[in-house]
């Protein structure tokens, strides 16, 4: 049994990743008409930024948490401008090239400097609480960072990995409300529908675009930050992971924000519960069901037909 | 939203007779090639990769189709071959028959799923199976893993050619290419091919014309990954090899990267874009990781700036269609 809750709260983790990584494409989607192949390849600039924070600047992982997104977002942003901006009124496929193009540029640039290895990113130990000092008596209470875990009883729980999971879920909902419930969500979703119409309302709208990408790239590298300490920082960490989103955003369909967020947490743990029972078939379930869906249900899930 | 090829000419008797003379060029150059001192193991996987960029091409430059998947053909054809012609020891006309079959019962399942949806979700479709293909070679006993087939016997062809001769072998690999490209050729001026591009064009408006254009589509589809997998079965006698890096979707790039740098839908483009990157690769091989970054930017160019591609660029200079 241990090994069965093991499994889903790793299946958890993955599906935060998978939720983060497929509501930043299902952002970028709605309004740039472009599915960012590139994502990969910032999730995984994320990770770096947060280790160039670390071994450049001293700056720890909670710093990490609020400039990688930032600095990647502006990345983000500078590619939109610079790049994307001039797809506008072309097919999408040419996006999808664009962005392919990108994430080979980035993810060999990295791979040059770094190699292929993983580089190790320690979970972080701040704030401390308690009596922490090395002549502390026996029982005394010490809680460093995020490290260690908590007995729950019928599972140990690494505190680390239930932080990755209930942080992410906060940060979807909050997009979630971001975008369903502000003011300014209601004009992102109305640009999407009728940009020049907005636009006669005295909106910038392509500012809101490069907005737009920035926040789904932001997410990306979120995400990325988040990942570093469990999955090492590898130039071709997005690259894998990339694949499976596609097929998860296949499966949910890009229709509605709520949609990504619930099916990349529910093929996390798919993903998770088939490792346990049938682990041959771990790496492959998720495109097996990505079949059995297209097979019944053509549009996805949660999908609007494209 | 705009096709993915603008101003494309009607096909006239005229522009078929260019095609028909640039074809005759083509093979005549090729013929020569082991006549010059150019190595000829280059020139043959050039042709195996650009028979298999021409049958890519014929998805999406006639219908409008991505597949990011184009690499489980090649690889699955190639791996079929290999096991035939060296576990079951079959001569080298069956290892390609197997080969082929392999890639059409692919094409056959896959192309069924993928059809189901359109535009992006149709790349991201094809990528995901290809990665699930990747994942199942990679646990199979048959492909031996990360180790591939290797050593493969390339025997007799028709119990004649001996394909162990690096001439031989050139011209029968140059053989196999000028057929599949004359039968994409022909499927491209054909009836068929006038629908696929009207559904190029305006799938509604060929829906509404009576066409059920998912037949269409599903039979472009299966046609092109058997001609992919009749590339993968000429590429085993070439490189005498099976791999993993056959069926990874970064080799589902590096075909889309051929057809873009040639031209989409256009017919010579997938040949030229096929002899560029094979040539950049082999010749720039001393930089490492550095070619992936070229090849990242050549990507970055052409959608930016170059969106016809070589031959497209040269087509539509001379307003001709090539």
């Amino acid at each position: 049994m241990q090994a069965l809750y093991a499994q889903l709260l790793v299946g958890l983790i993955n599906g935060s990743f998978y939720a983060l990584l497929s509501l930043g494409l299902a952002v970028i989607f709605g309004m740039l008409n472009i599915i960012n192949f590139a994502h990969g390849a910032l999730y995984m600039m994320g990770a770096f930024t947060a280790y160039f924070l670390l071994h450049l600047t001293g700056m720890g992982y909670w710093w990490a948490l609020i400039i990688a997104p930032i600095a990647v977002g502006i990345f983000g942003m500078i590619l939109e401008r610079t790049m994307l901006q001039w797809l506008t009124g072309l097919d999408h496929l040419y996006g999808l090239l664009l962005t392919f193009g990108i994430a080979l540029i980035v993810q060999g640039v990295f791979q040059n400097y770094f190699g292929s290895s993983g580089l190790p990113y320690a979970i972080p130990d701040y704030p401390q609480i308690g009596d922490c000092s090395p002549n502390a008596p026996q029982d005394a209470i010490c809680r460093r960072g995020l490290q260690g875990g908590i007995n729950l009883g019928f599972m140990f729980l690494p505190v680390y990995r239930g932080w990755v999971v209930i942080f992410s879920l906060v940060v979807c909902l909050a997009t979630w409300f971001l975008i369903e419930k502000t003011r300014l969500g209601a004009y992102l979703r109305a640009a999407t529908e009728n940009p020049t119409l907005v636009r006669a309302f005295g909106i910038n709208v392509p500012r809101m675009i490069t907005l737009t990408y920035g926040l789904g790239v932001g997410l990306a590298a979120l995400a990325g930050v988040l990942s570093a300490p469990i999955n090492q920082v590898r130039p071709l960490m997005g690259a894998d992971l990339i694949i499976v989103v596609f097929a998860v955003v296949v499966i949910g369909g890009m229709g509605s924000i709520m949609g990504s967020i619930i099916t990349g947490f529910a093929l996390g743990v798919i993903e998770g519960l088939t490792k346990y029972f049938y682990p041959e078939a771990s790496n492959t379930v998720v495109f097996v069901l990505m079949v059995l869906v297209l097979l019944v249900k053509p549009t996805g899930l949660t999908g609007r037909a494209a | 939203m705009s096709a993915l090829t603008d101003d494309t000419l009607p096909v006239t008797p005229r522009a078929i007779r260019d095609e028909m003379i640039v074809f005759a060029l083509m093979a005549v150059l090729l013929g020569l090639v082991p006549l010059t001192g150019i190595y000829p193991f280059f020139v043959m996987q050039a042709l195996c990769f650009a028979l298999l960029a021409c049958a890519f091409n014929l998805l999406i430059g006639y219908g409008g189709l991505l597949s990011f998947g184009h690499a489980m053909f090649l690889g699955t054809a190639g791996y079929c071959s290999a096991h035939a012609l060296k576990v079951w020891g079959v001569t080298p006309e069956v290892g390609i028959l197997v080969g082929v079959a392999g890639a059409a019962a692919l094409s056959v399942v896959t192309g069924f799923i993928s059809i189901r949806r359109q535009g992006i979700y149709f790349s991201m479709i094809t990528l995901a199976l290809s990665q699930l293909l990747y994942f199942i070679y990679l646990q199979a006993p048959f492909t031996h893993g990360e180790d591939g087939i290797q050593g493969i016997p390339q025997g007799y062809l028709f119990g004649v050619f001996n394909l162990s001769q690096p001439t031989v072998l050139y011209y029968v690999v140059l053989a196999g290419f000028l057929a599949g490209f004359l039968l994409i050729f022909r499927t491209i001026n054909s009836p068929f091919g006038e629908v696929l591009k009207a559904i190029r064009e305006n799938e509604q408006r060929a829906i509404s014309l009576g066409y059920k254009t998912d037949q269409y589509k599903l039979l472009a589809f299966i046609l092109s990954g058997t001609l992919a997998g009749f590339a993968g079965s000429l590429k085993v006698f070439v490189a005498q090899n099976a791999s993993l890096t056959d069926v990874h979707w970064t080799m589902s790039g590096e075909i889309v990267l051929m057809t873009l740098v040639g031209g989409l839908g256009t017919i010579f483009g997938p040949v030229v874009g096929a002899f560029v990157i094979i040539a950049m690769q082999q010749y720039l091989a001393g930089f490492g990781q550095w070619v992936t970054v070229i090849q990242g930017v050549i990507f970055v160019a052409c959608v930016l700036t170059f969106r016809r591609g070589i031959i497209g660029e040269i087509a539509h200079f001379f307003r001709r269609s090539l």
